[in-house]
């Protein structure tokens, strides 16, 4: 799909000081890789900022900037009026970023203002589902029962009480022109959906699930395959919708008990105890279900 | 030429001669005629501005961020809540040392909501990083404008600029300002704004990467040495627009009658004008008094205020803004500045006035500098209270 030089481009360069096995860096690679040189970034606070700036070291080749945890989307907006009003907007992508902290709980008001304006942003929330950076405490985007240091599993507690929000549905309801889930571990599809997003004119949000080792407590290696399991389970349906309406689906080739997502992941062991835990992984797999249904991924 | 302008409209008009690039604002309450008047000026194509209207305080002081970063010239305004709303963006902006100029249309801060004018917004922004002026009239709020461009984009500086305008009593008042009629000499005193360091394609760097203790502090001294710095380019600026446009309303600081005065009153914003009427009464009645005005609150005047007060006995300081637990703030850094050098045995009362619009008239301080006569080393007290006192 991409050109060698493409693929090398070294937009987001090597050096920065992510976990192995970071599925955020990977995707951070393969996006940049896409969007090329002439793109403008503002991140918000959180893991991608503090492990690829710290001064006097940047693995950024764009120019890129930084300013608080909840205000990339307003940032990007000056930057793109910045860049109109001299003209200078043709041919320039300005990438607003941000975790799933900083987009889908501080930072909504202000993503929610950039939609509204539709200007012509492309926004990408890295989900890795809880607030990593500090030590991971849960998050809007935290799924149900999953252990955080916010939300602990014991004697009175399954974990995280509630499932996540429908962030990309809320992004739809602003009617903005594009809006699309992604996965770290379907590389090709997301480069597709950034490609299509670089096309088109006005506000794109884009919500990647890349998993965290640390967070998630699992092996390195497992990063690509929780990825495709959240997928395959139909936990993270990928799709894309055009203003209010869903224009594709990725569907499931083989559906995979929630069991095999969750048993791999240290965050869901509390669940693999007794028949209580049992219980409460039902619960997960009746909204893998209704995912199914919902989005018709079979 | 000479018209009868609003406040709110002087602000707008003078920051309409600067062309801003990018405008970015959120409603408030005394601030909205500013912006409005702004959005019209862009809507009748009077203002070649991208103006975005945001859905928070915090997110105007992002765009403007993110803009200025780029290398355009960028303006805000805000007032009250808003502005303490803001306040984690302005330390950003300085941080960053982005040049952005913000108006505060000077309000009482809530609990209980109240509407009208003070200054303990602007307090609560104090070490925020930006230079904060204090305008007296509509004609400094116009002409301090322009020189806040100038101040903010000088490139020993690079910091933002809060210009303060009292709320209502300025910003909802009409007076005769004399406004400036050629752009072109505006840009001749503005030249337009050239970054060293800025978002750019052809020329990429990252802002607002992460400080390490290795590097914080330096950091934080840069900026406060630009602080210092800016004292000089504030005086520049002054004297520039004096040469220029022929107005002057001081530079650092500005004085009033202070030749042979024994009693000083300090003070800033426009109820600089009520005391000045009262002092010509007072002096009728025989006392040697004069009138100090702060005119840049940050950086602080400290040199050009131990100068005025040299052969001064008693000074009054009046206040609209408090630090419950402590007293004034305005009267703690005065004596500070003299103690300092060496001047403590000046008297110096502070008074606490006109909180949330509590009205202060010509005859208020008349009688409080009668009062302070009898008074030594007064502080945080509390002027014009309805029952208790
Ligand atoms: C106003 C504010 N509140 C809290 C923080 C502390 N903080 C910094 S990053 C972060 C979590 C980031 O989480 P997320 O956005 O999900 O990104 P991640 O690190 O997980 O990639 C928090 C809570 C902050 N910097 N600013
Ligand atoms: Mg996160």
């Amino acid at each position: 799909m991409l050109t060698k030089e493409e693929t090398h481009n070294g937009i987001f360069t090597m050096g920065h000081t992510a976990c192995s096995g970071c599925a955020q860096s990977m995707s951070v690679k393969l996006i940049m890789e896409v969007l090329g040189k002439n793109t403008i970034a503002a991140t918000s606070t959180g893991c991608l900022e503090v492990f690829s700036t710290r001064y006097p070291e940047s693995s950024w080749r764009i120019p890129w900037i930084h300013s608080l945890f909840e205000n990339s989307a307003a940032v990007a907006s000056g930057i793109e009026a910045a860049l109109k009003i001299t003209g200078k907007k043709d041919g320039i992508t300005v990438l607003g970023q941000g975790g799933d902290g900083g987009t889908a709980d501080i930072g909504i008001q202000a993503l929610s203002g950039m939609f509204e304006r539709n200007q012509d942003i492309l926004y990408i929330c890295y989900d890795n589902g809880a607030y990593m950076n500090t030590g991971y405490q849960r998050s809007g985007l935290t799924p149900l029962n999953a252990y955080t240091t916010t939300s602990p599993s014991g004697k009175e507690s399954f974990g995280n009480s509630r499932p996540k929000k429908y962030m990309p549905e809320i992004a739809m309801a602003h009617r903005i022109p594009y809006t699309a889930v992604a996965s770290a571990g379907y590389p090709l599809d997301l480069q597709k959906k950034v490609k299509k997003a670089k096309s088109i004119k006005g506000a794109k949000y884009l919500q990647v699930d890349v998993p965290c080792v640390p967070g998630w407590k699992y092996e390195p290696r497992y990063s690509v395959k929780l990825a495709k399991l959240a997928v395959q389970t139909g936990l993270y349906p990928l799709f894309e919708a055009e203003y209010d309406k869903i224009i594709s689906v990725k569907k499931i080739s083989r559906k995979v008990p929630v069991e095999e997502y969750l048993k791999l992941q240290g965050r869901f062991k509390h669940l693999f105890k007794d028949e209580a835990g049992k219980a409460e992984i039902e619960k997960i797999q009746n909204i893998a279900d209704e995912n199914i249904a919902r989005y018709a991924l079979i | 030429m000479r018209q009868v302008l609003e406040g709110s409209m002087a602000v707008s008009d003078g920051v309409r001669m600067v062309e801003p690039h990018v405008i970015s604002a959120y409603p408030i309450t005394p601030q909205t005629h500013i912006v409005e008047h702004l959005s019209k000026m862009v809507a009748d194509g009077n203002l070649k501005s991208e103006f975005i209207m945001v859905e928070s305080e915090h997110s105007a002081a992002s765009v403007v961020l993110g803009a200025s970063a780029c290398g355009v010239r960028t303006y805000t305004a805000t007032a009250s809540q808003g502005l303490i709303y803001m306040e984690e963006v302005i330390y950003n902006i300085a941080g960053m040392r982005l040049p952005v100029v913000l108006t505060v249309a000077n309000r009482a801060l809530s609990a209980p909501i109240n509407i009208w004018n003070d200054m303990q917004d602007a307090m609560a922004i104090r070490d925020t990083g930006a230079i904060m002026l204090v305008a007296e009239n509509n004609q400094e709020a116009y002409d301090m404008h322009i020189q806040a461009f100038k101040i903010a984009e000088n490139p020993d500086v690079m910091l933002p600029v809060v210009v303060n305008v009292d709320g209502f009593v300025l910003t909802h008042t009409f007076e005769i300002v004399e406004t400036i009629d050629s752009i072109e000499k505006v840009r001749e005193y503005l030249p337009p704004l050239d970054m060293k360091y800025k978002l750019d394609v052809d020329n990429p760097y990252s802002f607002g990467t992460l400080g390490e203790p290795s590097v914080y502090m330096e950091s934080r001294y840069n900026l406060y040495n630009a602080m210092n710095l800016s004292k000089k380019v504030i005086v520049e600026a002054a004297r520039e627009f004096k040469n220029m446009f022929g107005k002057f309303h001081g530079a650092l600081i500005d004085t009033y009658k202070m030749d042979d005065a024994n009693t000083v009153i300090i003070a800033m914003g426009s109820v600089i004008g009520t005391i000045k009427d009262a002092v010509d009464e007072l002096r009728e009645s025989g006392k040697k008094i004069g009138v100090l005005k702060i005119r840049s609150f940050r950086p602080f005047p400290e040199d050009e205020i131990v100068s005025a007060l040299r052969n001064v006995e008693n000074i009054i300081v009046m206040e609209k803004a408090v630090s419950p637990g402590k007293g004034g703030i305005l009267s703690v850094e005065i004596r500070d500045t003299l103690y300092k050098n060496k001047m403590a045995s000046i008297n110096v009362n502070g008074y606490i006035l006109g909180l949330g619009g509590r009205d202060i008239t010509p005859k208020n301080i008349y009688d409080l500098v009668v009062r302070a006569e009898r008074e030594e080393n007064v502080d945080g007290k509390f002027i014009g209270l309805r029952r208790l006192e």
